[in-house]
Formats: C-alpha cells, sequence, structure tokens
C-alpha cells in the first residue's frame, strides 16, 4: 500500500483537519463527534440539509456543505457509516427551527444509524433515501438498490429549494423526485485499497473490468474483459435508458463521475462517448457534470448517471452554489 | 451476569477476534465491502479499554456505557445492531438485584430481538441474524433449566450450524444482497464473528 498516511488511527482526524483548514471560508469542522457545518449559521426558516456517510468518497459528502447544497455533513470512518451522535450533534448545530432533513444512500449501516440519530434528535426531522444504482435489480427480497452518484444531484437540487424557502415536506419530495428520475451505474479497472486493510479490496486482473462495482468495491453484475471505451459506455448506457426510458422530448443531465483514480483527460472521453451515443437514440442531453465527486478512494473507473429534467430539476440545478467541491453563480 | 463478567468476557472475545481476524476480513472482502472486521476489533478495543470506568458502576450504568461506547465508537451496521443490544440490556429491569442465569439469558433474548428490529433482519438472510435468532431461541429453551451448562453446549453446536449455513445462502440483507447469486459459496463474516463470539461466551460459562 502506498498511500500519504501517518498512522491509521489519526488518518480520518487529520484529513478532516485538513480540509477545515483549507476550505476555512465556507466551513468548520466539529471533531468527536465529528461533523462539517457552514461557516455561516443557517438562517431562520430554512430547512437544514444533512447528509453522511463513510470516508472514502470525497469530495463527498463534506464538499458540498456550503451555500446551496448542504447545512451538515457527518463523515464515517473509511467505508462505514457514521454514527447516531454524529447525525443528532449535527443537527442540533445546524437546525434553525425549521426542520431537519437527512440525506442518506442505501446501505443498510447508513440506513441503521441516521434512523437511530433521527430518534435521538428532538427536532423536527424526515430523510430521504438515494438508490439510484441500476447494476444490481431491485426486488421486494433485497435491500434494494445502492445510493451512488446520483446522490451528488439530489444534494443540490434539493439544497437550492432548502435555499430558496422550500419546507421539509416539499425538499422530501423533491428529493424523492430526482432520485426517482436518476440512474446510475459504474465499471471498475483497479480495485481501492482501505487505508486500514493495508491492501486492496479486491483482485482484478490487468485485463479485467468490474461491470456494474459499486463505491465500495462491491462486485457488479460481472467480472469481464476491458473493451473499447465506445463499447464499455454504450453497455452502461443500456442498463440505464432500461431502466429510465427517457422520452425523446424530455430534457436530461448527463454526469460522468470518476471513481479516484482515473483522470480527467478519460472522464471526458467516456462524456464524449456518451453524447453521441445518447444522440443517436434520440436522448436529449442539456446539464452536464464531468468530474470526481463521488469517489471510492483510487480506484480507477468511472460511473455514468444519467437524469431526466422538468423545469423544476432545472432551475434547481442552474441555481448558485458555493461549496468546496462545487461552485457556480456566486 | 456481572460487570468483571462483562470486562473478563470483553477480553476472550477480543483474543479470538483477533486470532480469526484474516479469516473474516476475507469473508467480508468476498461478499461485502471489507469493513466488518475493522468495526468489530475497534468496538472490543474501546470496551476493553472501558474496564477503568465501569467496574465499580452498578450493571445498567455499566451496560449503557458499554452501549454508547459501541454506538459512537464503532460505525457502520455493527456498531448500531450490538450498541441496540448493548442497550436493549441496559434497559432490563431489577438490574439491581442478583442477575442469575436466568434473567442473564432474558436479557440476552430481550438484545437480539431489539437487534431483529432495528436491522429488519430474519433467518435465512446471510447475515449475523442466522446465527443470533437461533442462539436466542435456544437460551429460551434452557433459561429454566438447573443443568444449563450442558445446553450451552447445544448452543455452541446451534452458532456453529447456523454460521455454516449462511455459506449456501442467498443474501437479501446487508451489502452482500446487492451480489444476488455471487454471494452464494461464501460464509457471511457477521455469522462468523457472530458465531466466535458466542462460542467464546458459551466455553467460559461452561468451563467456570
Amino acid at each position: 500500500m502506498k498511500k500519504f498516511i501517518n498512522n491509521n488511527d489519526d488518518f480520518l482526524k487529520e484529513s478532516l483537519t485538513g480540509f477545515g483548514k483549507a476550505h476555512s471560508d465556507i466551513i468548520n469542522i466539529n471533531l468527536d463527534p465529528s461533523f462539517v457545518s457552514r461557516k455561516n449559521k443557517t438562517k431562520d426558516g430554512k430547512v437544514s440539509l444533512i447528509s453522511g456517510g463513510g470516508s472514502g468518497h470525497e469530495p463527498m459528502h463534506g464538499g458540498f456543505v456550503g451555500h446551496g447544497m448542504l447545512d451538515a455533513a457527518c463523515p464515517g470512518f473509511v467505508f462505514s457509516a457514521p454514527t447516531p451522535d454524529q447525525m443528532q450533534a449535527a443537527a442540533e448545530h445546524v437546525d434553525s427551527g425549521a426542520g431537519v432533513l437527512f440525506i442518506v444512500k442505501n446501505y443498510s449501516g447508513d440506513i441503521m444509524n441516521f434512523q437511530m440519530g433521527a430518534e435521538m434528535y428532538s427536532g423536527k426531522n424526515d430523510s430521504i433515501v438515494t438508490n439510484d444504482d441500476v447494476a444490481v435489480e431491485d426486488s421486494t427480497f433485497t435491500t434494494g438498490r445502492r445510493g451512488v452518484a446520483a446522490t451528488v444531484l439530489v444534494e443540490k437540487i434539493v439544497g437550492s429549494l432548502a435555499e430558496n424557502g422550500g419546507s421539509l415536506e416539499e425538499c422530501k419530495k423533491l428529493g424523492e423526485k430526482v432520485n426517482k428520475n436518476a440512474g446510475t451505474m459504474g465499471v471498475a479497472f483497479t480495485s481501492c485499497t482501505v487505508p486500514a486493510a493495508g491492501k486492496p479490496t479486491f483482485d482484478i486482473g490487468d485485463d479485467e473490468m468490474e461491470f456494474g462495482v459499486g463505491i465500495h468495491g462491491e462486485p457488479g453484475r460481472k467480472r469481464e474483459k476491458i473493451q473499447a471505451s465506445k463499447t464499455i459506455v454504450g453497455n452502461i448506457l443500456e442498463a440505464i435508458l432500461d431502466n429510465l426510458k427517457p422520452e425523446k422530448n424530455e430534457k436530461n443531465l448527463l454526469f460522468v463521475n470518476g471513481m479516484g483514480g482515473t483522470p480527467l483527460t478519460e472522464l471526458y472521453l467516456v462524456y464524449e462517448d456518451a453524447c453521441q451515443i445518447l444522440q443517436s437514440k434520440g436522448v436529449q442531453v442539456t446539464k452536464s457534470l464531468v468530474g470526481n465527486y463521488c469517489t471510492s478512494l483510487e480506484m480507477q473507473g468511472a460511473s455514468i448517471t444519467l437524469l431526466k429534467c422538468d423545469d423544476e430539476i432545472l432551475k434547481h440545478w442552474d441555481s448558485p452554489v458555493h461549496t468546496a467541491a462545487m461552485r457556480w453563480g456566486m | 451476569m456481572s460487570v468483571s463478567f462483562l470486562i473478563s468476557q470483553a477480553k476472550s472475545v477480543q483474543k479470538v477476534i483477533d486470532e480469526n481476524s484474516a479469516e473474516i476480513e476475507v469473508l467480508d472482502q468476498k461478499i461485502g465491502d471489507g469493513d466488518h472486521i475493522f468495526n468489530i476489533q475497534r468496538g472490543l478495543k474501546l470496551v476493553v479499554e472501558l474496564e477503568d470506568s465501569i467496574k465499580d458502576l452498578p450493571l445498567a450504568k455499566a451496560l449503557n456505557m458499554i452501549a454508547m461506547k459501541v454506538l459512537s465508537g464503532i460505525g457502520g451496521s455493527s456498531g448500531a445492531l450490538f450498541g441496540t443490544f448493548f442497550m436493549t440490556m441496559a434497559k432490563s429491569p431489577d438490574l439491581d438485584k442478583d442477575v442469575d442465569f436466568n434473567k442473564a439469558c432474558e436479557m440476552i433474548i430481550s438484545g437480539i430481538k431489539a437487534m431483529k428490529e432495528r436491522g429488519k433482519a430474519d433467518v435465512g438472510e446471510k447475515t449475523m441474524m442466522d446465527v443470533l435468532i437461533p442462539v436466542s431461541e435456544k437460551l429460551n429453551e434452557l433459561k429454566n433449566e438447573s443443568e444449563f451448562k450442558s445446553g450451552l453446549n447445544e448452543v455452541i453446536k446451534i452458532a456453529e450450524e447456523r454460521m455454516l449455513s449462511t455459506k449456501d445462502m442467498l443474501a437479501t440483507k446487508g451489502r452482500a444482497s446487492f451480489l444476488g447469486e455471487r454471494a452464494k459459496g461464501h460464509i457471511d463474516p457477521g455469522a462468523r464473528s457472530s458465531q466466535l463470539i458466542i462460542d467464546t461466551i458459551c466455553k467460559s460459562v461452561i468451563n467456570n
């Protein structure tokens, strides 16, 4: 394992402290229990958005705390859900009286810990669960689909509504709509290495890829020989389109997300391939996002997310945002 | 059950889990995301370190401190589930009186029931509940027996059988559920760690 690390026990604390110093104009860091919050107090009457999850997906979620997005984020250990006391403390810190909406990715540990945090918090609160990964089938017998990159889009779009005075109920409703309108699938060329483990999470041949990989290096649909980008992108889009079935005249946001170890050069190539394929299928792309937003440590690979947009979603996507990892319009 | 019993059991369990950590880590990497063993080890370390702060406390307070430590110090599913387990045990009535075998069984049974509700998982779903629920049912049969020590041998056997039975199951809960058929052929890491914990504690009770 080659990583910038001093010792395992301090890994997260040191990284989080550095994050706080680097973006001290936007956020504050609280340690023990750890959470990231906006530098400026939530204005009265504004619904607070709190997300969180295991670390290792940076900039998600701490990088999305700031104007127009989250009010607080609770980082757990690498790939482990945060603990209820973090959510409780974050909620008590940011809630201005309008209530708290927890944005939770669909994993058993996250669901349980956020539920306990919500039970421990005495103020008004509600939750939405993201589950955009189309790689794994949803059925009544499973926990359902995984929450992955579309969580970023949910946080941006609902964040804008909250900033513009949306109520807790309205924010929840919009979040659920964005989640329902989004589909994601990823592919990995290499594994990631959890610092505490010291070795790669999975073995994969030099000429192989994991198709449908999860953001913790969990296996996906199948292990295959690596193919040309156009073929990989085509297969990913086929799975997403099967699921979302966008209408011909519908507007879409195309999000190419890096897993942490793939250069932007390749991500833009993936974006170009995806644009061409979608155009040939008559799917309109009107908004874009390309970059490392929902990563899996140093994994090489990418995910593609398609989000069907109505006017409400488009308006809140375009509105100003100022966070460590996403900034436009201000 | 007493505070000193809890501390000595935590130490024994820590030793056994450490000895088997490589196996559990590999199981989790095959079908999960590899964090289970670190969470369990971190939790045990935190509980063992509590010794000085809890050794002179009444049982209910000690259990509550363990619960809060586990809940805030572990994370992941394990933290929420084991935190729920200890929190429920701490709420048992009459903990200021002597806690005999019968009473201890009732506490463990109620703790496992709360874990089942928190995790919304039942037997047959390839999780730690595949071990814990049958163990809880067996304890329910045993709790009023005077010859409970021989019964604990059956608990050990049930835990092992149920742990092994997760190998051929399809996962429908937890991180492994996303794998479908690909999770088959691997023992669930949570079932393995739970079985090791039960095995260690039962053997220690039998031998004392």
